[in-house]
């Protein structure tokens, strides 16, 4: 039997490894949406290990809705991106600066 | 043992391909790694005893989401050579925060609290137990105003998407369909006297 600490730092592995990619690809809006879906999928994981060892089904439905909103910030994400790169032939953070944030 | 053996494959599997999307060169194979660390996460689920959500990660994170993701990185003609120029600026303050944020984590995790005395581990489920059936139960009856906010925000979503990137291009040509229906005889045919 796999104790519950495994899971979690599994998940622990995972969050870190998406933070670095954040740190890393700052460039590169596409690897950054990827490393937001490692964030979640590691959120992911913990929440089906609780759910498994409290024996509670509420953390499944709970992933259910963080795969919905996980799944729409995706298509919203790369359309924002297929229409940013319709208008400046880019994908570099650095030239998304129209707001002057 | 051999539930032990596999936890280890999953894990050690999604965790090297998590590495793989962040360092890979190509984002095409960084798409690739992220959907095999998706199916193996999709084990550790199964391993859980949540089979509805690893065979939705697959069906719907693999076939739907990363599908998308492959389209945009290969329409895009983008030099990603270029994006990756100055990674190793940000490798020491990325790497310390996510190394402090492991450590703090792992230490929480093996505290003692999560431990087998902690928290026991309840054993599988019976096999005739549907974890599907289970879960619907709980979605459509507790949940039920969640499932609906959910189904409202991929609705919105998805008009979102289709506004942002629907574009009316001024050479193609359309159908004016309010002027093909309100045409009358008059306006195609015209008597001629011989």
């Amino acid at each position: 039997m796999v104790p519950l600490s495994y899971y979690l730092t599994v998940a622990a592995c995972l969050f870190s490894v998406g933070i670095i990619g954040l740190f890393l690809n700052r460039k590169n809006v596409i690897v950054i949406l990827m490393c937001i879906e490692l964030l979640l999928l590691a959120v992911n994981i913990n929440l089906a290990a609780f759910s498994h060892f409290l024996q509670d089904l509420s953390g499944q439905i709970f992933i259910f809705f963080v795969l919905t909103v996980a799944a729409s910030e995706v298509a919203v994400g790369l359309a924002i991106l297929v229409a940013f790169y319709r208008n400046r032939r880019s994908i570099n953070v650095d030239d998304i600066n129209t707001l002057q944030g | 043992m051999l539930e032990l053996g596999f936890f280890y494959l999953f894990a050690g599997l999604a965790v090297i391909s998590a590495l793989g999307v962040v360092l890979s060169r190509n984002t095409v194979h960084s798409v690739m790694f992220l959907i095999f660390c998706f199916f193996n996460a999709a084990g550790l689920f199964f391993l859980l005893d949540a089979e509805f959500i690893g065979i939705i990660l697959i069906l719907i994170y693999v076939g739907a989401v990363m599908v998308l993701f492959m389209f945009v990185v290969m329409m895009l003609e983008v030099n990603f050579a270029s994006l990756r120029e100055g990674m190793s600026r940000y490798l020491p303050v990325g790497g310390v925060i996510a190394l402090v944020l492991l450590v703090e984590i792992i230490a929480a995790a093996g505290s003692g609290v999560f431990s087998p005395t902690g928290i026991p581990d309840p054993g599988h489920a019976a096999q005739e137990l549907n974890n599907t059936v289970e879960i619907g139960k709980l979605l459509y009856t507790r949940y039920l105003l969640g499932f609906e906010i959910a189904a409202i925000v991929l609705l919105v979503a998805l008009v979102g998407a289709v506004v942002l990137t629907l574009r009316s291009r001024k050479d193609a040509k359309y159908q004016n369909i309010s002027r093909q229906v309100n045409v009358r005889p008059e306006d195609r045919l015209r008597k001629v006297k011989m």
